[in-house]
């Protein structure tokens, strides 16, 4: 059954919704007082577009779970509050930079950059230092005991939120106007949202490859990935490296707070842990240590939150997530791209 | 044999000199006399405090707290397995007493020995009967969430339980839409299902919302049993097993130990604990709602088998009254304040959960072993520095250790 099981797992709820918009049809409003039934797969089309804009924001956040994972097989439990860290600090920055909706385009796009640049370096520089202060001190200890202490910080960081931004989510102002029309492929209408999200991840995706696979530090973060004691007596600095895949993966989960304020133009103290653990999610799900994987199992997740969202109503999306989390660890624990590791045979 | 046995004999000696006795434990009939001392102190409590006092409330609590974190630790600290899906079984002990011990199953007229007269709408079991139900329905719970995970190790298993915990809290949130039929729902969602059968034993106790004596009573009676109870399962072969499988699970089912039947049985036993408390907790609160089975619930019970010392008993027990009582009576009654005296505005329960936070980091960099850790836990904790140290010191007889 393996990966077959979670491919048609994950196939089945697309499919499903698919045949039935076509066979029985959806009601897109009303003509003359009486419904107008359209029989094709563009509500599909839509669902599966928005699933891959969530989901560009679950593959930022899964890749710094993979890195991390990948180096020390270590949870990163506190990353998706690193996430939240990230979309209060972009909104915070650009209230000081004078951004608003009123701004010019080029006042919004130099703005923003400087925005992600400054929220990446942010969240990147939070994550070292959880790592720092929280996990290095116990890389000897009992695997149990950094799991602990990275709850305990996804905690703190949570109640730094709940103080700064008060217990409700927030709206912040619709900066990039998501939600107008860019360009419509043949019924499915693309919102500016979707082009932000998909397109920053994209370019980002692209030069962390290449980061990783092309440069020293690269090639040093994969030598310790594959064996740390080799990579130490090779000269290799390994609490640099591991540093730096704590640097790397924050810097994207801030981009990722970044996107998510825009794109969702509301951010709340708490919104890291249910986006921590769908990334997570997606991470197991791709393969975790691979960051390829962590991008297909994020587009994955995206979608199934979507079709989740859009047609069995939202206050279920969590159980059906966490419901593919435990088939993805029954059927396949290493994901659909992992390799075996030594938590999941 | 008898140099075999000599040897035996000679290995038991090394092991006596290395577990000393621990400095509070007096042998043979003192112990039991202080036992006796102490529970008869715990049964005479609530007479220096008033019937309705603040301190005796959080006591009732931490008490419930104490069987929780019994029965989390018997998974986490017998059996290694790391659960963050707790919450999943006081929901179930909570909806126990939500289902069969108030009118909420408006279409059912079942009333066993309890304070209910018969006919009365819904189903009202006596507490004793509630507690059997809850026992099972969590061990079956506890089942189910242990098969998935019984291929996986460490942090896997803690985001399976973890999952597992959250979708049962959905279903308890989303439950007031899921229809049993004839107009019943399986859960009052965030409403609440209130007004709960009041605990009725008949001719030893009269429960009342306003006096919290009998519920101490009730609860420190709980305690006890269970103590015993988590004594005895740990000393017996199922305990040693749990506590084999923990240190090195290929040895351990190669020695013959049964895997499967092992660790779901810490599961489930677990569960039933958590159960059991879930129970007393919705009668004590008098309301089953939706919205209290949240992820931070399982952080907050495994905190306190963590500050107290992973596996050991005492500790369980010590950390769960001395984190409840942090949480429900100095933080809230006595240190609330406290801000405002330093011109600060906001109170200290807002940063309770930061607390919480802190103080599991703190305790786990400065003192892994929690407070008051068990003997063989903390040998082992000594005994990888020591072999670390010596290590160092002579890399050539790194084979050297202890003696």
């Amino acid at each position: 059954m393996g990966s077959w099981g979670l491919v048609i797992a994950l196939l089945a709820l697309p499919v499903y919704y698919g045949l039935h918009d076509l066979i029985h049809g959806y009601q897109i409003g009303y003509l003359h007082g009486h419904p107008v039934i359209h029989h094709d797969l563009s509500q599909l089309g839509f669902n599966l577009l928005e699933g891959l804009s969530n989901g560009a924001i679950w593959a930022l956040i899964a890749i710094g779970y993979t890195l991390v994972y990948g180096i020390i097989e270590l949870i990163n439990f506190a990353h998706g509050d690193v996430f939240t860290m990230g979309s209060f600090t972009a909104v915070a920055l650009w209230g000081a930079l004078g951004v608003t909706v009123t701004t010019g385009p080029l006042g919004l796009v130099l703005g923003l950059a400087l925005t992600l640049i400054i929220t990446m370096l942010v969240s990147g520089s939070l994550n070292v230092l959880i790592e720092r202060v929280a996990y290095r001190p116990l890389r000897n200890a009992p695997k149990l005991a950094p799991l602990i202490t990275a709850v305990g910080f996804s905690f703190v960081l949570e109640n730094v939120g709940l103080v700064w931004l008060g217990g409700n989510p927030v709206s912040v102002s619709d900066l990039v106007r998501q939600g107008d029309k860019v360009f419509n492929i043949s019924g499915v209408i693309v919102h500016r949202g979707d082009v932000l999200a998909i397109g920053l991840m994209i370019p980002l995706v692209l030069a962390l490859n290449w980061f990783v696979n092309r440069t020293a530090p690269g090639r040093a973060m994969r030598a310790t990935a594959q064996d740390p004691e080799a990579a130490r007596l090779m000269g290799i600095n390994v609490d640099h490296t591991i540093s730096l895949a704590f640097m790397l993966g924050g810097m994207l989960a801030g981009a990722a707070g970044l996107v998510y304020a825009l794109y969702e133009t509301n951010v709340w103290f708490f919104q890291g842990f249910q986006a921590g653990l769908f990334a997570f999610t997606a991470a197991v799900m791709g393969g975790i240590g691979n960051i390829r994987g962590a991008v297909l199992g994020g587009l994955i997740i995206g979608i199934v939150q979507q079709l989740a969202d859009f047609r069995l109503g939202a206050q279920w999306t969590e159980a059906v997530i966490f419901l593919y989390l435990i088939l993805v660890m029954v059927l396949r624990p290493r994901g659909l791209l992992g390799e075996e590791t030594r938590e999941a045979g | 044999m008898s140099e075999l046995r000599a040897q035996l004999n000679e290995w038991r000696a090394a092991i006596a000199r290395r577990i000393p006795p621990a400095p509070w434990i007096i042998g043979g009939k003192w112990s039991r006399v202080l036992v006796a001392l102490g529970i008869a102190f715990m049964i005479v409590l609530p007479f220096f405090f008033s019937t309705a006092s603040g301190f005796m409330n959080a006591t009732i609590i931490a008490l419930a707290y104490v069987v929780m974190a019994l029965g989390l630790n018997v998974v986490v600290g017998f059996a290694g397995l790391l659960d963050l899906g707790f919450v999943a079984f006081y929901a179930f002990g909570a909806y126990a007493v939500g289902w069969f011990g108030s009118s909420f199953f408006f279409d059912s007229h079942v009333s066993v020995l309890s304070s209910a007269p018969a006919g009365s709408i819904g189903i009202h079991l006596n507490f004793v009967l509630i507690l059997v139900c809850a026992v099972i329905i969590t061990s079956i719970a506890g089942v189910i969430i242990g098969l998935p995970t019984l291929r996986l190790r460490g942090d896997y298993i803690a985001i399976v339980t973890l999952a597992f915990g959250e979708i049962v809290g959905t279903l308890a949130v989303n439950g007031s839409s899921i229809h049993l039929g004839g107009g019943e729902t399986l859960t009052a969602g965030s409403q609440g299902i209130s007004a709960l059968d009041l605990p009725y034993f008949p001719g030893v106790a009269k429960f009342s919302l306003l006096s919290l004596r009998p519920w101490y009573w009730l609860i420190l009676t709980i305690v006890v049993i269970v103590l015993f109870v988590v004594r005895r399962i740990r000393d017996s072969r199922l305990g040693r097993a749990w506590i084999a499988l923990r240190e090195d699970e290929i040895a351990a089912v190669s020695m013959g130990i049964p895997l499967v039947r092992t660790k779901l049985l810490a599961y489930a036993i677990g569960a039933a604990f958590g159960g059991i408390s879930g129970v007393f907790l919705g009668d004590f609160d008098q309301t089953v709602n939706a919205s209290q089975f949240q992820f931070s619930f399982s952080i907050f019970v495994l905190s306190m088998v963590i500050v107290g010392g992973l596996g050991s008993i005492g500790g369980a027990v010590l950390g769960a009254l001395l984190i409840s009582y942090i949480n429900y009576y100095l933080i809230p009654d006595v240190l609330n304040t406290v801000p405002h005296d330093f011109g600060l505005n906001f109170d200290l329960t807002d940063l309770s959960i930061g607390i919480f936070g802190f103080l599991l980091v703190l305790v786990m960099v400065l003192r892994p072993q929690g407070l008051f850790p068990e003997q063989r836990r903390k040998l082992e904790l000594a005994g990888a520095v020591a072999a670390e140290q010596t290590e160092l010191a002579e890399p050539s007889s790194g084979s050297v250790t202890g003696g």
